[in-house]
């Protein structure tokens, strides 16, 4: 017993490690990104189309652009991105999680707009909201905001009826206490460890959404160094043999939302009650 | 509390029939909100066709004929009512762009899309299935460390930039397969033989499937550690049954309901990642229909499509529903309780 105890805190620790160490590369590639964003739009044509090097670790493009530097400055608006939506998504199901707490007629009205959206495959949504706003940078942060809540919402709801059921917060009714008091003071509490959890899971699904909804071109518009972009620009570009256009931004993307996976997983683990002792 | 009496004909036809009747509802709504997105669009149907340089050459009447054809300057309740009740006729409009009946264009790329989803939805949920039980029935083993590793690496990759990886590998550097279209370029269409289809699907087809594979490889994993976790199998072995007998008369048994329910579900995503996957191959399927009807306010195609998406995502999950209902007595006996 006493040595399962040490191998599970040591996992732990490690994934605590780990997230610290994601974390950090995540910020550094957030800054330098945002430090740069000029620095990628710099074409010159004394350096188009070359291979990796050393001097160019991802190559340079038709425009003789620095594709490293392209690529992080386009993370870095991944990320920031990410951030907005993701915050604002988590409000909306926080908001909406906590509503269906407040009564039967509210959680059906919750319950029917989490169908209708759901209902809508996400992409296509994420395409008819683009639409909608004209598309552009608000076209994507709106797109993605307003479509990420549905699964945190429907979990913080389940978990808000659940409590709901139980004996204190029946008490607290019987006490007199309004529905609005309960939901803030008893039922609130307890769903904030599942909403961090929440917050940061959904990080690489926005991420990944708004690369795809840029790829397909609703999202930011072609002059902006962003990830979806530049992997739309490099599809004209494979069948002439320029592999690495496409090949390391897509690396690197997938390296950040894996990290944000690590980060998400480890949150779990530390801060749910429920997969505290896995 | 209502007497349904068990599993009667009547409690058959009343689930039923509500079900449909939710769907009803949930498919007006869905229209309804798909209807307002596109009608409150600041995007000028007349610049994004007809460029802003043609227009400044035409003369006024040219001008207005052609807001007339793409339908600019009428109140949006009024057209909704109109588009609805056509609709229920049969008529889902013209599509702009193609110049044909939006239900031909539709039916044309949907059975292109379908032979593609439907394979990849088979793959993906009996490869993500046997993973999930290998992983799941030996824990914190090499192959259950694999296993949840790829389903982390696949969670984490943009399924269009996987496409773009094997479509330089595959089809740029091997030449093994062509590189996008769903018949060879410049055929007719009698020519084209089912050979030709398939090689033109295999690309797509194996994108999808890669990337759908993880989270019912996941989930089925995590089932399957509770199952041999449980008292019964516990109990199993020690009556002496071998491993095969336990992971297959015990668990999967157990797990092939939620797992196909979680894979009925999961229609939305698969619908998703085909529009970016068919994007990137030029696919000629509902997906790249879509995106073209986004890019060039083709407003009639992209509302057929997202009603037709809708449906076949609620036809999914009803199924789902369904199975859990024929199958699950506890289900249906929870649902009487409350």
């Amino acid at each position: 017993m006493e040595r399962d105890r040490g191998r599970i805190w040591n996992r732990r620790l490690f994934l605590l490690y780990m997230a610290g160490f994601s974390l950090l590369l995540l910020a550094g590639i957030t800054f330098s990104g945002a430090i740069q964003a000029d620095a990628a739009l710099i074409t010159d044509f004394s350096r188009k189309n070359l291979a990796p090097s050393l001097r160019y670790p991802f190559g340079t493009d038709w425009m003789g652009r620095d594709m490293f530097v392209r690529t992080l400055a386009g993370l870095s608006l991944s990320i920031r991105i990410g951030l907005l939506t993701a915050g604002v998504s988590s409000v909306i199901a926080f908001g909406l999680g906590i509503a269906a707490a407040l009564g039967r007629y509210a959680d059906g009205v919750i319950g029917c707009i989490i169908d209708v959206v759901m209902g809508i495959p996400h992409m296509l949504l994420l395409v008819l909201i683009s639409f909608a706003m004209g598309k552009g940078f608000w076209g994507v942060v709106a797109g993605i905001s307003l479509t990420h809540w549905t699964s945190l919402a429907r979990l913080l709801r389940a978990e808000a009826l659940q409590i709901r059921e139980s004996q204190y917060v029946k008490i607290a009714g019987k006490l007199g206490k309004g529905p609005f008091y309960i939901a803030l003071r008893h039922i609130m509490p307890h769903l904030l460890p599942q909403l961090l959890v929440g917050v940061v899971l959904m990080f690489p699904h926005a991420i990944l959404h708004e690369a795809g909804i840029t790829f397909l071109g609703f999202g930011l518009p072609p002059e902006q160094p962003a990830i979806g972009v530049i992997l739309s620009e490099s599809m004209s570009y494979l069948s002439m043999g320029k592999w690495w256009l496409a090949l390391f931004p897509g690396l690197l993307l997938v390296l950040v939302v894996l990290m944000f996976h690590v980060i998400g997983n480890a949150a779990g683990s530390v801060l749910d009650p429920g997969q505290a002792q896995l | 509390m209502e007497k349904n009496g068990k599993g009667t004909k009547a409690g058959w036809g009343r689930f039923l029939a509500g079900k449909c009747v939710r769907g009803g509802l949930l498919l007006f709504l869905v229209s309804a909100v798909a209807f307002w997105l596109v009608s409150v669009s600041p995007l000028d149907p007349l610049t994004a066709n007809v460029g802003q340089t043609a227009m400044g050459s035409m003369s006024q009447e040219q001008i207005e004929k052609l807001e007339i054809y793409w339908g600019v300057g009428e109140p949006p309740v009024k057209r909704f009512l109109a588009w609805v009740g056509d609709f229920f006729r049969g008529d889902m409009g013209m599509s702009l762009l193609y110049r044909q009946p939006v239900a031909r264009v539709i039916q044309v790329r949907l059975k292109n899309s379908l032979w593609l989803m439907a394979t990849a939805w088979v793959i993906s949920g009996v490869a993500g299935f046997g993973l999930g039980i290998l992983a799941g029935t030996k824990k914190d083993s090499v192959a259950d460390r694999l296993v949840c590793a790829y389903a982390l690496v696949t969670a984490s990759t943009p399924s269009f930039w996987l496409a773009l990886v094997f479509l330089m590998v595959f089809a740029v550097w091997l030449g093994w397969l062509p590189v996008g279209l769903s018949v060879p370029i410049g055929m007719e269409d009698a020519g084209v033989t089912l050979a030709d289809r398939i090689r033109h699907g295999i690309l797509p087809a194996l994108t999808l499937s890669v990337t759908g594979i993880s989270n019912i490889a996941l989930h089925t994993r995590e089932k399957m550690i509770q199952v041999m976790e449980s008292d019964y199998v516990l109990f199993a072995w020690a009556r002496g049954e071998g491993s095969r007998r336990i992971v297959f008369q015990h668990g999967v048994r157990n797990i092939l309901l939620p797992a196909l329910t979680l894979q009925f579900g999961s229609v939305s995503e698969i619908f998703g990642g085909s529009i970016l996957v068919e994007e990137v191959f030029s696919y000629p399927g509902l997906g790249q229909a879509a995106v073209n009807a986004g890019l060039g306010s083709d407003v009639p195609l992209l509302l057929g499509i997202t009603v037709i998406s809708a449906v076949i995502v609620f036809s999914g999950n009803l199924t789902a529903d369904i199975l859990y209902e024929v199958v699950d007595p506890r289900l249906r006996r929870e649902r009487r309780g409350m």
